[in-house]
């Protein structure tokens, strides 16, 4: 999708598109990031439904990974996650 | 166009609002009781049930909680009203500027009542005057009459699309709210064609059209540039708002504008007044006018915007006037006498003027308090000078302890 | 009528003072008139001295304060005369109408009152007898209307059957009918 551009300002500071908070990851803002374990995760989901963000991959009901355009690094997965297959790491990318 | 009318009926201030409600159909209604507007959202509530409305009524749980419901109803594109007083408006605070900045012509009718403490629960204009900067185009009625005509009119200014922003009608609480008078009010069919049917711009419901209502809009954004926007709006509402006042005065032989002057063309000093203080002050006007005192009133309908050019015509001939405040702002004057008293400066020539702070908390505001006033203004007229720029009407003699 | 007539009420929350102000001005409406009606507004409680207020003049009405000089006052409970001074304010020529069995000569030496014209009516007793219930305000439109002709009496009955009709039975009306009659038959004036 084509990013939107204010040329004319709308009334009321509308935007004439919907959908429009994908185009701002949030992703830059992580100073940690989140490692899924795919060993030890028993697919409870519940990282799924606390992640604030979204930012928890799933698909066909299984978690797949983590998001990282989307994910802000605030832990809570960390600390929500029973089987602690889920754990943070230094460093905002995921690839150190 | 010929004049059509309805019933005269025998009705309360509040009643007169809430058929006036009844006439527009809206969408939804958003409300939450509070003396003195409680009738408004009952009797309103009292029509959802007989069905003679379609309105969704949502009972919401506080002020803030209804000033919310109608933001969402209006960005789904439904034609909203509500109504409140004092401390209910206080709690609608940040949802005031709210419904402003996303331009919606949401219509609020607002009982004036004073702000607690001490706790009170009569008439001033401290909760609307406190609402003076949140965007909203502020209508004052002297009468129930007028709070109903305002009402109907502010839904076609609300809506119109230069303007589209809300619109609060206010009326004296208790004094006009719970006082039965002669009203006249016009056919339903005559409302509903006066309001006509909503086409909102924008609606979240409109699925074919997706939009986003309410972004983040920070410094390297417009804010700026939309606040500026809303402020050109108010502007352009000068135009429509008495464009309807013709228009609703084609329609039931009573016309409005920005304000009302009543035997100011030909007065030496007058006083300026909002709500029905003003029906008392013409009353006191007669009386005095019979002792030959050149006296007049002129009574502001429109706050918002406040119009300021017009004022000054009306007023440039004056030799003192004297702008009657039902509200204080503490450490300076009366709010309306500072908006006259910038308004005038402009003029080479321009009337003394004097400000007089009465009724809050509901003190009673007799034609012996406005005697008082007018005396007081043909003495500054006589010297040519101003003694005592902020003074008092109606205190009882107390000893206050500070 | 003249121009202008101001009338006070006095009742204890509850006898229906508020209902009778707002009921006369809707009455004289229905002629013509135009009409202001007010309470004296506060806390609402059960048995406290309560006032309301009715404007009714030939012109527009445009003062919104309450009445200081009433032309006619209506005092529902008879036991307020020795609370609070009924008098107060009315015109020297004044109307007073007092719910009581006594003899409008015995009120108006008891209030020193000189020029007004005082009436008295049995309400209480006409409301028992025709409504069961100790409500006064009915009787005391009908001993109104007698002493100050501020509504035509046939016209003012109408009216109370047309606007009561959703609220009231047929009975409770008739019985409310009756007793503004009886009150206008049997006001005594002196």
């Amino acid at each position: 999708m084509k990013e939107w551009r204010a040329e004319k300002l709308m009334p009321g500071a509308l935007i004439p598109l919907g959908g429009t908070a994908r185009w701002y990851k949030t992703g830059s803002w992580r100073s940690e990031h989140p490692v899924w374990n795919e060993e030890t995760c028993k697919q409870c989901l519940i990282c799924w439904i606390y992640c604030p963000d979204g930012a928890i991959k799933v698909k066909e009901g299984k978690v797949i990974g983590i998001d990282y355009d989307y994910c802000k690094g605030c832990g809570i997965c960390e600390v929500e996650c029973p089987p602690e297959a889920i754990k943070m790491a230094e460093g905002g990318e995921p690839d150190g | 166009m010929a004049k059509i009318t309805g019933k005269i009926v025998a009705i309360t201030g509040n009643a007169a609002v809430a058929q006036g409600m009844r006439q527009i159909n809206p969408d939804v209604v958003a409300a939450y009781p509070i003396t003195p507007q409680t009738d408004i959202a009952e009797e309103f509530a009292t029509f959802v049930a007989d069905g003679l409305v379609d309105t969704e009524y949502i009972a919401v749980e506080s002020e803030h909680s209804a000033m919310s419901a109608c933001l969402g109803a209006a960005a789904a594109g439904a034609r909203v009203m509500t109504a409140t007083s004092s401390q209910g408006l206080a709690l609608m605070w940040e949802i005031l500027y709210i419904a402003s900045g996303m331009r919606f012509p949401i219509v609020m009718t607002n009982v004036n009542r004073c702000l607690s403490a001490p706790i009170n629960i009569h008439c001033d204009h401290s909760d609307s005057m406190g609402a003076r900067d949140s965007g909203w185009i502020q209508i004052y009625s002297e009468s129930a009459q007028e709070a109903y005509d305002n009402i109907i009119q502010a839904v076609r200014i609300g809506e119109d699309e230069k303007v589209r922003l809300p619109v609060m009608v206010n009326m004296d609480g208790f004094i006009v709210s719970h006082s039965i008078e002669r009203v006249e009010l016009l056919e339903d069919e005559s409302v509903k064609n006066f309001v006509g049917e909503y086409k909102p711009s924008f609606s979240l419901l409109d699925v074919e059209h997706p939009v986003t209502f309410g972004p983040f809009d920070g410094l390297g954004g417009f804010y700026f540039e939309h606040k500026l926007a809303q402020i050109e709006a108010m502007e352009r509402s000068r135009e429509v708002i008495l464009r309807i006042g013709r228009e609703f005065g084609a329609l039931s032989g009573r016309e409005y504008g920005f304000f009302e002057k009543y035997r100011l063309d030909d007065a030496e000093v007058a006083v300026i007044v909002l709500n029905s203080a003003a029906g008392t002050s013409k009353h006191t006007v007669d009386m005095m006018r019979r002792e030959g005192h050149p006296v007049g009133v002129l009574k502001l309908r429109i706050f918002r915007p406040f119009p300021t050019r017009e004022l000054c015509e009306a007023l440039r001939h004056l030799r003192a006037v004297a702008v009657l405040d039902r509200a204080t702002s503490p450490g300076t004057t009366g709010p309306l006498f500072g908006e006259v008293k910038a308004a005038l400066y402009d003029l080479g020539k321009r009337p003394l003027v004097v400000n007089f702070i009465y009724g809050l908390g509901g003190r009673e505001f007799k034609p012996e308090h406005i005697r008082c006033a007018f005396e007081a203004l043909l003495e500054i007229s006589k010297k040519g000078k101003v003694e005592k720029p902020l003074d008092y009407l109606g205190l009882k003699e107390v000893e206050v302890i500070s | 009528m003249e121009r202008l007539v101001e009338i006070r009420w006095h009742g204890r929350g509850g006898q229906g003072a508020v209902t009778a102000a707002k009921f006369l001005a809707e009455a004289a409406l229905a002629e013509g008139k135009y009409v202001q009606a007010f309470p004296e507004y506060g806390p609402e409680r059960m048995g406290a001295p309560i006032q309301a207020f009715t404007r009714l003049s030939s012109d527009p009405i445009r003062t919104y304060c309450s009445i200081e000089n009433p032309k006619v006052v209506v005092v529902l409970d008879p036991t307020l005369l020795n609370v609070i001074d009924v008098a107060q304010g009315l015109v020297e020529d004044g109307v007073l109408i007092v719910n009581t069995p006594e003899p409008p000569s015995k009120v108006k030496e008891r209030l020193g009152l000189e020029k007004a014209k005082v009436y008295t009516v049995d309400a209480l007793t006409i409301a028992h007898e025709e409504l069961g219930r100790p409500i006064p305000n009915s009787p005391m439109i009908g001993a109104l209307i007698k002493a100050t002709e501020v509504l035509d009496l046939r016209s003012a009955t109408e009216h109370f059957q047309e606007v009561f009709a959703d609220k009231f039975s047929p009975k409770v009306i008739e019985g409310n009918v009756k007793a503004i009659r009886r009150a206008f038959e049997e006001v005594k004036s002196g």
